[in-house]
């Protein structure tokens, strides 16, 4: 399905370690080859991802603190260059843009002629992508390519993408991907992954490649080759980045509790909270809900239709003649939990939620994903779970 | 079990141009189209599908098929005038040129609904959908047990397609009843709601099929007075609405608990949806 998809941890190489010279050598060689290579950079204090062209862009010897409604960087004791977690954004705003024109329409004569918008020209090549991001892009390739209709500007903007990983050096107190089973380890989905390794000696990153593309690039990279004491030291990183993981999110029942209790009465108690800005589902790197907008030029002899990200937590999202279905905060809270933790199971095989904390951290007043979902699996609750409904 | 559902067309978001052969007027609001596409041939649909019909520069709706599906001549819809959108599609001209992609979505079981007794029950607008499913029925109604259609609408003058049911009701093969919530001096007919019909025909419920769209309180009460006549929740098949963006699965709006309304649906199956239909705003 794409360049990055199915090596598993056996069809990765032998690792080789890089240094600093040597990680900049690899983001020369893949401008070279024409990737738009997008990477961490600092803006507006947080840390978001951007075009970058050289090492110095990246946030070296920063941090970011998370809890619940609070993100705040820190300067770190070292120079590392990937010493946080998460930030608000995820590789979804290149895959899956917040804005997208789909086609033009010119008016003619005899009606109109409608043609499509050429994808976006230079593949993308994301430096840094958490494990909890693979699983992310993962989840998102199954919505957009796995269905009976495939999105032509995903396909176009996922099948050129070099993904170069990057295994979890610092948890945040919002992250809970060790319990999602997401993280922090990178196991496939990756054309290369890195582990940064450093201390007061060394400033090296270890690298697998996990497929052939991956494996070509790291040939013509001066590499040296990684002994038994690189490799343990990668290993006690993701140790100690799994330990330090502030929050976990018990999903066993987890989906029928929540398909079985739509009148649960925590759902208005967390709908007293949330102000249904929508925040939670703009950072999350799974949710996918577009709506589209058409627009004519002045003189009515072009239209257009653009796409742009929405979100179930708005009024318009389930409008229909005279009403939205879902009028009530409670009833968008609710539905977007469900959807993410429940029904996301029936619709494509795996949870929407990958444990990147990125929700906690973002909602204006705090409300915790992992806390509302253990309210109500605490709950018993009579197992309807009715399943996809269909016809068959 | 009917046919899968025909595959949507090739490039799934580009409309593909059709004109607009011929208009109908059904009512004040309503009108029924006929589309005849500019580029390729009329594809094949299932009775129970819909498109999605764009108006240039103003948008574009979900629009159930209401024609016969053994004619492919054109496609037919039927279009209420209630918004923006739809009241473009409704006034669009003899000539003019519309968007149009699809057909998309489940299909009513009609080929499934043989040996069984058949009722086919709309409310308002619903008639429309289920018009195909009713020409496929009747083209070969030996295939069936006893035929019922039980129609309501609000008033005598919202009444959909009135010459076709009246043609349908001297038929001795079909029973057809029809109810209006507010009568006025021109109508002797049923007074009253859609499911208070159910007990003034006769079929056998354990070997029942129904097929119910209109308005989802009605769909609701219909189909707990079926349930209490006898017939099986798995024999009654009813069509959702939802707001549509983009009828392939990837768009999110049109969902209804773990199902995609556009891709799943539009026709569901009661015993798998009944426990959420229950529940306000899912
Ligand atoms: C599967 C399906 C089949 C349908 N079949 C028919 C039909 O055969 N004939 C017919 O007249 N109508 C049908 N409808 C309803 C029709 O789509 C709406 O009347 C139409 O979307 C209203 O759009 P508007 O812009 O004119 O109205 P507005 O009220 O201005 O609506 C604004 C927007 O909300 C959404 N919306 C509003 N009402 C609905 C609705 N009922 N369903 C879905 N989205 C809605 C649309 O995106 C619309 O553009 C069907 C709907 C669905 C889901
Ligand atoms: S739901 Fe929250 S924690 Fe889960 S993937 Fe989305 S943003 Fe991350
Ligand atoms: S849960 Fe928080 S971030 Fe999400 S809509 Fe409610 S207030 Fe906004
Ligand atoms: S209409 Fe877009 S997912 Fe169903």
């Amino acid at each position: 399905m794409s360049p990055t998809a199915p090596p598993g941890p056996d069809a990765q190489t032998a690792p080789v370690l890089l240094d600093r010279a040597g990680l900049q050598a690899l983001v020369d060689a893949l401008v070279a080859r024409g990737f738009d290579v997008i990477g961490p950079t600092l803006r507006d204090g947080a840390i978001v991802y951007d075009r970058i062209a050289d090492l110095a862009a990246l946030p070296a010897g920063w941090t970011d603190r998370q809890e619940a409604g609070r993100y705040r960087l820190e300067r770190r004791a070292d120079a590392a260059l990937f010493g946080y977690a998460v930030g608000p954004q995820s590789w979804k705003r290149f895959l899956h843009p917040p804005e997208e024109t789909l086609w033009r329409a010119r008016r003619q004569d005899d009606g109109f002629t409608i043609t499509p918008e050429p994808p976006s020209p230079a593949p993308f090549a994301f430096l840094g992508v958490r494990a909890c991001e693979l699983h992310a892009i993962a989840i998102q390739d199954r919505v957009f390519l796995g269905g009976a209709h495939r999105d032509p500007g995903y396909t176009a903007r996922r099948q050129g993408a070099f993904l170069v990983a990057l295994n979890c050096g610092t948890a945040a107190g919002t992250c809970f991907c060790a319990s999602m089973g997401t993280g922090p380890r990178a196991e496939s989905g990756f054309d290369l992954a890195l582990t940064e390794l450093i201390d007061a000696a060394r400033h090296d990153f270890l690298a697998v490649a996990g497929s052939e593309a991956g494996a070509a690039l790291l040939a013509v990279l001066p590499t040296r080759p990684a002994g038994p004491e690189a490799t343990a030291a990668a290993e006690a990183v993701l140790a100690r980045t799994e330990a330090g993981m502030g929050r976990h999110l018990d999903t066993n029942g987890l989906k029928e509790r929540l398909q079985a209790n739509p009148e649960h009465p925590r759902w208005d108690e967390v709908a007293a909270r949330c102000l249904a800005c929508a925040n939670c589902t703009l950072v999350c790197p799974t949710c996918f809900c577009t709506s589209v907008a058409d627009h004519t030029d002045l003189a009515g002899t072009e239209a257009t239709r653009v796409k742009r990200w929405d979100s179930c937590f708005t009024a318009d999202f389930s409008f229909i003649h005279g009403g939205s279905v879902r009028a009530s905060g409670k009833s968008r809270y609710r539905q977007w939990l469900t959807h993410k933790l429940a029904h996301w199971i029936d619709q494509f095989g795996s949870s929407g939620c990958v444990g990147c904390g990125r929700c906690i951290a973002w909602c204006p007043v705090g409300i915790d994903i992992t806390a509302e979902a253990a309210a109500i699996r605490a709950m018993p609750g009579k197992a309807v779970g009715e399943g996809k409904g269909g016809n068959a | 079990m009917s046919a899968a559902p025909p595959a949507a067309l090739a490039d799934p978001m580009l409309p593909a141009p059709w004109r607009v052969r011929a208009v109908r007027r059904e009512t004040a609001d309503v009108v029924t189209l006929d589309l005849v596409p500019l580029a390729s041939g009329v594809p094949c649909f299932a009775p129970g599908q819909f498109n999605m019909i764009y108006a240039y520069g103003v948008g574009e709706v979900p629009v159930s098929l209401s024609g016969d599906p053994a004619d492919r001549s054109c496609f037919v819809h039927t279009v209420r005038a209630v918004g923006e959108v739809s009241a473009a599609i409704a006034g669009a001209a003899p000539g003019s040129v519309l968007g149009l992609r699809g057909p998309f979505g489940s299909a009513w079981p009609v080929d499934a609904a043989a040996g069984h007794d058949l009722l086919i029950v709309a409310g308002g607008l619903g008639l429309a959908p289920l018009r195909p499913a009713i020409y496929r029925v009747l083209a070969r109604s030996e295939r069936f047990g006893r035929i019922a259609v039980l129609y309501g609408g609000r008033g005598p003058a919202e009444l959909l397609f009135r010459d076709e049911l009246a043609v349908w009701g001297a038929r001795a093969d079909v029973t057809v009843a029809v109810t209006v919530d507010h009568a006025d001096p021109s109508w002797h007919g049923h007074v009253g709601v859609v499911p208070a019909l159910i007990g003034q025909i006769g079929f056998d419920p354990p070997n029942t099929v129904a097929l119910l769209c209109g308005p989802e309180v009605m769909l609701r009460f219909t189909a707990t007075a079926l349930r209490a006549a006898g017939v099986a929740a798995e024999r009654i098949h009813l069509s959702m609405e939802r707001n549509m963006k983009c009828a392939i699965g990837l768009c999110g709006h049109c969902q209804f608990g773990p199902d995609f309304v556009c891709q799943d649906g539009p026709v569901l199956r009661y015993d798998r949806i009944a426990a959420r239909l229950a529940v306000r705003e899912i």
